[in-house]
């Protein structure tokens, strides 16, 4: 195991599959000579070239579009949005193109492509540069919607999403990039997409996440560890493919659950699941089942306010609270 | 860039030498429009019937904008184009029973039924679609120029929009990112004047020719009337943007003789019923073409009937298939949503079985 930062785990995974097939080629704006906006793509342009490591105007619809013609044709590009909030400006490409191009053309055309970048909140950014994305993706059938919250898993599952044969929006979280941790050292160290992780083991109340809230999460369990309570941390890791078979043992187990997302809550991830566990695990709950949000607000600028806005651990364990009636 | 001021536009000449074009090339240009005027009546038949549903978008008019832009292309080369592009579509080499299939939204159509009139596909003849959403095809193609480039093969992509697109961010966007990288990627406009009910000269104070100037892309206005003049200008396009010439831009002149589509009215608020006629007699593609094979003894009015028996015998033959064709299986409901299906977790959530 080496202890890497979710940043260079993602440079190392990008590096890992461009070694492996010539026809991935990363594209975005300052992703070379500049090493990336977030320095993700750091050291990369030396290695393979301006052919495969592309700076770009800044143009994200016309960048995005030029790499589903190019997953069309047969190559894997690897868009990167410097945010996700600019990747509004490509949404069209994203969802009436990547996503539905292999049911429109009855499967004669694959979209093997990744759009990848920071999503959420980072500090005092304010409402444009601040807000969760994943439901916008991962609401279009065909888009396929990974959420790494661990340098791990930013690799491995990195490693996947290149090598699907399907449109991957990939969302990293902006706050995590200086995040440590273990990451095997297998160069062909891959997590399927589709498999939740349990971060913690806890028998008392599940904390259902995904992302960057897995942290808030994990805070959460430490607060109701010192009163207690045991919770269970499953990391879904990806969005779709869902992992419900991990959510609906964690169900079974607990008996009580909170769903916490950074986004916001009107037809966000966790609507979706809570919709899911009441339809299919409804026997197994003690308690109606809770979500923890941010704001249904446009993130504000001022300090206090925008802490005000975010959820974080104390709104977690009120919530875990809550759904144990304490 | 000096030569995108090419003004003159070219055609109007009188002789098939004029345009360096032979004559069994001339021929098979008439054929080939016949049929695509066949084909549509067929669709707009059809359509009137209520074999054909949604939206239906014809070519009628427009017949020699296509034939003369796409028949000098090779097989290797991507076209892709906007939702009107059924005769593009057989241009490129997808048979007109498929293209028919897909209009009746039948199991042996081109995209299986799932597509219909805007979604034409075949990966096989590099026809990478009809696109329903005005200019979203540009950077596809765009896409497809850097698949060219990236893989060092020598493919043309020609993307064909409407004129409506060049207003589009999507249009701009493209043609800066193939003018940076110099993409082997000619942008043609069908200019058929008008933008669903919008004329062009309303929404914009530019002319369309100069549409890609400030991208540095050479435009050039050519006669979409005029099947020889827009073969010739394509063919040439077509080697020099292989031989390394960069992206282009072509204002494709022409005009159609039916409304925006099957539901919309040829004529009224927004075009008079004399423009419209005037155009019929005095700029159908095929009736251009007539009077040049007539006065150069290339063709008679026997060899043109027989000619237009054989391209109404592929039309009928189209619908007489697709109406043999069957439905879609309804199994065919959750397929190729999904180019792989992960080994693990849900990809789909409306609780159905499948």
């Amino acid at each position: 195991m080496a202890v890497m930062t979710y940043r260079e785990a993602l440079n190392a995974a990008l590096r890992e599959e461009m070694e492996l097939d010539p026809d991935v080629f990363l594209m975005g704006e300052e992703v070379a000579e500049y090493d990336g906006a977030y320095k993700v793509s750091k050291g990369l342009l030396d290695e393979f070239g301006e052919q495969r490591i592309v700076d770009s105007p800044i143009s994200e619809l016309g960048f995005a579009g030029l790499g589903v013609g190019a997953a069309m044709a047969g190559l894997r590009p690897v868009i990167e949005f410097m945010t996700f909030n600019f990747a509004f400006l490509a949404l069209d490409q994203v969802i009436n193109n990547a996503a539905k191009l292999h049911y429109m053309s009855d499967g004669q055309f694959d979209c093997p492509i990744v759009f990848r970048g920071p999503t959420g909140a980072a500090l005092q950014l304010s409402a444009q540069h601040s807000q969760a994305c994943e439901t916008y993706y991962s609401h279009a059938p065909g888009c396929k919607v990974v959420t790494p919250g661990t340098p791990a898993d930013a690799k491995g599952l990195l490693k996947a999403a290149i090598r699907d044969d399907d449109p991957v929006a990939f969302m990293e979280g902006e706050l995590l990039y200086n995040v440590k941790g273990e990451v095997p050292d297998d160069d062909d160290f891959v997590i399927p997409l589709g498999v939740a992780d349990l971060k913690r083991e806890g028998s008392d109340v599940s904390i259902i996440t995904h992302g960057k809230m897995i942290h808030v999460a994990l805070q959460a369990a430490g607060k109701l560890e010192k009163e207690g309570i045991e919770a269970d941390v499953l990391d879904l890791r990806t969005i779709r493919p869902l992992d419900m078979d991990a959510i609906l043992a964690t169900v079974a187990k607990t008996n009580r659950v909170v769903y916490l997302e950074e986004g916001w809550p009107y037809a966000g991830t966790g609507a979706q699941i809570v919709s899911m566990i009441q339809d299919e695990a409804f026997d197994h709950l003690d308690a109606p089942v809770k979500r923890v949000t941010q704001a249904d607000i446009p993130m504000p600028y001022a300090k206090n306010l925008e802490n005000l806005a975010k959820p974080n651990a104390n709104s977690v364990v009120e919530a875990c609270n809550q759904v144990m009636y304490r | 860039m000096a030569e995108t001021k090419t003004k003159k536009k070219a055609g109007k000449k009188d002789s098939l030498e004029a345009y360096g074009v032979s004559a069994e090339v001339a021929l098979d240009l008439m054929r080939d429009m016949l049929l695509y005027r066949r084909f549509e009546e067929k669709a707009e038949e059809a359509y009137a019937i209520g074999k054909i549903g949604g939206f239906c978008h014809l070519h009628i008019g427009q017949e020699g904008a296509c034939a003369g832009s796409i028949s000098p292309l090779r097989d290797d080369d991507y076209v892709v184009s906007s939702y009107r592009s059924h005769t593009q579509a057989i241009a490129k080499g997808i048979t007109p029973n498929a293209v028919m299939a897909e209009l009746y939204g039948r199991a042996d159509g081109a995209a299986g039924g799932k597509g219909g009139s805007m979604h034409m596909f075949s990966a096989e003849r590099r026809f990478m679609g009809g696109h329903g959403i005005v200019g979203g095809q540009v950077p596809l193609a765009t896409g497809y120029g850097w698949k060219s480039k990236y893989k060092n093969e020598d493919s043309v992509t020609v993307c064909f929009m409407g004129d409506a697109a060049v207003n589009q961010g999507a249009f701009h966007e493209s043609l800066n990112l193939a003018a940076v990288w110099q993409l082997p990627v000619i942008y043609v406009v069908e200019n058929n004047e008008y933008g669903m009910g919008t004329a062009f000269s309303r929404v914009s104070t530019t002319d369309m020719q100069d549409k890609s100037a400030s991208h540095g892309i050479p435009g050039i206005s050519v006669d979409g009337q005029d099947v020889l003049a827009t073969y010739q200008l394509f063919k040439k396009l077509a080697a020099d943007v292989r031989d390394g010439a960069g992206p282009q831009f072509v204002n494709l002149e022409t005009y159609r003789f039916r409304g925006h589509s099957m539901s919309d009215p040829v004529s009224g608020t927004y075009r008079s019923t004399e423009e419209v006629d005037r155009h019929k007699k005095e700029e159908d593609p095929i009736a251009l073409l007539r009077e040049k094979l007539f006065a150069g003894g290339h063709l008679d009015q026997k060899g043109l009937e027989e000619m237009n028996n054989e391209a109404r015998r592929i039309a009928q033959e189209a619908a007489d298939f697709a109406d043999a064709s069957p439905a879609p299986d309804p199994e065919a409901l959750y397929k190729n949503v999904w180019a792989e299906e992960n080994e693990h977790g849900r990809l789909f959530f409306d609780g159905r079985s499948r």
